[in-house]
Parts: C-alpha cells; structure tokens; sequence
C-alpha cells in the first residue's frame, strides 16, 4: 500500500498559482495552518478559496494571494470580525462569491457527488442573489412546482484538511465533538492533503464513527503537531487566544516578518518564544 | 402589587421579551445570539416552555445542567434550520421595516466602507425557521430605512421572491432595550408592540430610521413573575452580566 506521508514543502509543490483551493476547518477552528504557512512562504498567488473562513482567510489575503473568495463570512470566533479579511475588503483587493453557510454545504455535496448543482431554499429574496448575479434557480419538476436556488457545485482543484490523527495511507481521524465538512471537502477537490497533529500505525482502538476522511480522497499526509495553531483542535489543544490576539491586532508585515519568515518549526519556536515574553 | 414591579431593571424587561419569543414553540432548538438571549432562552426552558432544546454552544445538545443528550455538530444544525425545528433569535447590524436583516457590510457591496461578518446563515435561516432578532441598543444606526445588504430577508423581499421563499418564512419578533417589535400589520411593516416600563413610545420612534406602526393602546413588556426573577437573578445570570449589555436605565 501507498505511504502517502510528505512534508508541507512536498504538498504546496504540487499547488500552482491560478488554482482553486479548497480550506477545511470553520472560522477559527481546526484549520490546516501549517499547510497555510507553507503556502505563504511559497509563491503561489492569484487562488480562488473556498473556506468557511477563518485566519486562513485573513493570512492568504493579507498576502495579496487571493484572487477569488468563495465564502459565507471569515471570522476568528472569540474576535468576531477577521480583521485582515476586512481590510482586505474594504480596499477591494479581491472578487468575493458571498453565499450562506447552507448555500455552501450543498455546494460541497454537489462537487462531492459531481452533480453541476443542488437545489436549496436558501438565497431567494437576499441579496446573496444581487452580488451573485450568476446564481440561477430552478423549478421542482415535480407537482410542487417549487422555485429553488441551484447552488452550483464547490469543485476544487485541491483542498486542505487538518485532522487529530491519520495513518500514512491517508485515513484521518477527528477526536473534537464536530467534525466540520473536512471529510466533504476532501471528496469535493480533485486532490486532498491531510496534515495531522500525530500521524499512528493504525487504528485497531478507533470508534469507526471517528475516522472522518477515508484514504481514497486523499492524496498525502503531513505529520504537522500544532499544525492548526493558533486555531483550536481539540481535544489536541484550544485555541491560543493570547496569539490570536496578537495576529488581529499586529500590523500585517510586522506579524509576517516575525512568524512567517522561516518554516514551521522556526514559526513554533517564534510562537514560543513571544509567550515566554509574556510571562 | 407585587413589590417586584419597582425593582426589575431594564435588562430584565429584555430577559422576559427575548424568553416569550419561544413560548408556546414546542419541542424545537432555541438558539439564542448574545447574551440577553441566551438568558432568555434558558428562562423560558426552566419555566413555561420544558420542552426546548439547547446546545452548549458547540456541538453538543445539552440540558439545563449541561447534560448532553444529542450531537449537533454543524452539518446537522443545518439540517435542523431547513426542517424547520428551531426559533433563532440574531443579531442584527441593520433592521429595516420589514424586517430585512444585515450583518454583510455596510456601505456598498463591491468595497464596502465596513466589512461585518457576512451573511452567514441569515438566508436560509429566515426562509426555513421562525427568526427573531435581538438589537442590545435601539438607534437609527440600527433601524434603518433600507438596509445595506440583505442577509437576513424581510416580509417584504420574501413575498417578492416567491412561494419558496415565503413558505416558511416567519419573524415573530424583535427585542430591543427600548420595546418589543412585531409585523402584525396588514402590509408587515414593523410595529410596536410594547414598551419596556420606563420607555415611551416617543423615545422609540426617535430612535427609529422608519415610520413605527403602533396600536391603539400600547401596552407596557410584561412584568416578570416572582418565580421567573429569581431564576434570573440566583440561577442564570447571579453575577449580573445582563446590566453589562443593557445598562439600567
């Protein structure tokens, strides 16, 4: 069998510019940071997203690396506005495709099934059909004769998970109460890299309703402990609000210069260092 | 006269408005957004209406004592939104008269002048649930003519957009800490309801964007039950953080 094992230098060589990238996690929670971080120091740009957004959102455009967002907010949870993501917007630095949560859902189980869309009663009388002027509806062939949303489908290029645990062929488990759409967006993208924060032999003692992600949606696996830092994973650890804090209130290239400069490790050593400056 | 009628602060009146949002609602999720809320919300389970359900706030369904009795992560309270079995009470950055909703951004759309949150679950909430909403401080910031970008959608756009859109649709309230709102008019123009005591009617309108229907008679925000304060006061909010959201008047 495969060992799909890689570092993150080895999954963002397999990403180019001008692709679509799909970003697991929600807002501020378990969301691939380090497979983030290695995007950031590579020169990939111009990307379409599609996130339920968080500090993902806010690094890649305070980076000036995306072109399109598809999203239905970008938020940090205890600090409720992402305050790159903002900026970012209000200087009108990218197109944004702002559809609601559900919207979104189904969208991700349109790709995940390779439908070209699937009909929800979301949208309809917002003005998520006003900024989207490509949204359509259709109408229930049926005796309803309902008029619904077509939510086209969320097909990317690649997409990005971060899990608790995965073995080497690309199995991924969850051990937080909520498994967001990680394993949907791994079946939604042509190509899934799944970083973990303990890679394991197997796992002969795992509940199966645990195992999220199965291996043939995923094309490699990165061993990345605080890899979701400083976005909680939990039971792994919570989210480092002091940091977090840091990140929403640094000036942009100040924050970059400090943290994101060297690879990961040198981004974990920095991180601890600035909270033994704390103490 | 119960000794309590003069001693129940403002942020009590709202406890009790957000709480009655859910009576009579069944076995259905409340899912309260703010503070003020979610006291409510319990308030209502402890007292006139058991059958609610709760979350702890992530993605676990929990009882009174924080007992857990179901899973709910994301992708199943999605679900639950489009069955219909949940009364939300939102937040609102702007309100208009027909009760569209916006939490996007303000300003216009392509740059805005304000990025907010986005719109979040506010679509498909207010076309497949009950929705209310909670606004802390009553202005013309909030209350707005016309609101920036639609999120949450209003009487109005729902019956523009269809059957499908109005099916469902239905917003019961809006709580502030000047009154209680509803759209029990003809045309689903926002009204008045009731004042929180201390509160008049003159005050809400000037600090209403839009013309306020109102009735005949406007009656004061009921009065909390001697049971009902205590529970607030000793088993829900015992350190006062209600005074913090809406101070007393």
């Amino acid at each position: 069998m495969t060992d799909k094992t890689m570092t993150p230098e080895d999954v963002v060589a397999r990403l180019h510019s001008g692709m679509t990238l799909g970003i697991g996690g929600w807002g501020s929670r378990r969301k691939p940071m380090a497979l983030v971080r290695a995007l950031l120091r590579s020169d990939i740009t111009d990307l379409t997203v599609i996130s339920y957004g968080g500090p993902d959102v806010g690094l890649l455009a305070a980076a000036g690396r995306i072109r399109k967002l598809v999203a239905a907010f970008a938020t940090l949870d205890s600090i409720p506005l992402e305050p790159h993501f903002r900026a970012a917007r209000q200087r009108g630095a990218f197109e944004l495709m702002e559809i609601d949560e559900a919207m979104f859902m189904w969208g991700l189980h349109a790709a995940a099934n390779r439908l070209p869309f699937l009909p929800v009663r979301a949208g309809l009388g917002s003005d998520v059909m006003r900024v989207n002027p490509g949204l359509r509806t259709i109408t229930s062939p049926y005796e309803d004769g309902e008029t619904l949303v077509a939510v086209p489908a969320l097909r990317m290029d690649a997409a990005l998970v971060h899990l608790n645990r995965a073995d080497r062929l690309g199995n991924g488990q969850y051990l937080g109460p909520d498994p967001y759409f990680d394993d949907l967006f791994c079946e939604a993208a042509d190509r899934a890299y799944l970083s973990c924060e303990r890679l394991v032999d197997d796992f002969a003692a795992a509940a199966p309703q645990t195992l999220l992600v199965n291996r043939h949606t995923v094309t490699g696996v990165v061993e990345a402990p605080y890899g979701a830092h400083f976005t909680s994973c939990v039971p792994d650890y919570g989210r480092d609000e002091p940091f977090q804090k840091l990140y929403a209130t640094t000036p942009w290239p100040e924050f970059a210069e400090r943290f994101l400069r060297g690879d990961e490790k040198s981004y974990q050593s920095a991180v601890e260092t600035w909270h033994e400056e704390q103490t | 006269m119960s000794r309590t009628i003069t001693t129940t602060t403002r942020a009590e009146y709202c406890v009790i408005a957000c709480a009655d949002a859910w009576r009579d609602n069944g076995e259905v999720l409340a899912s309260p957004m703010g503070l003020i809320p979610s006291i409510g919300a319990r308030l209502a389970k402890h007292t006139f209406a058991p059958d609610l359900l709760l979350t702890d706030g992530e993605a676990t369904l929990v009882g009174l004592d924080g007992t857990p009795e179901g899973w709910l992560p994301y992708r199943r309270h999605l679900t639950m939104v489009t069955g219909g079995r949940r009364h939300v009470m939102m937040g609102a950055s702007q309100l208009d008269r027909f009760g569209n909703q916006n939490i996007s951004c303000i300003g216009d759309w392509q740059q805005p002048a304000r990025q907010l949150l986005g719109v979040r679950g506010a679509p498909v909430n207010t076309l497949n649930n009950p929705v209310s909403y909670w606004v802390p401080k009553h202005s013309r910031r909030v209350f707005v003519e016309k609101v920036d970008m639609i999120s949450g959608v209003g009487y109005d756009s729902a019956a523009a957009a269809g059957p499908s859109a109005t099916r469902y649709h239905r917003i019961p309230r809006v709580v502030s800490d000047l009154a209680v709102l509803d759209f029990e008019t003809l045309d689903r123009a926002m009204r008045l309801a009731s004042v929180h005591p201390g509160v008049t009617a003159e005050e809400v309108e000037a600090a209403t964007g839009f013309p306020l229907a109102r009735p005949d008679e406007l009656p004061y925000t009921r009065e909390p039950t001697a049971t009902e304060l205590r529970l607030i006061r000793t088993v829900l909010d015992p350190d006062g953080l209600r005074d913090r959201e809406v101070p007393p008047a």
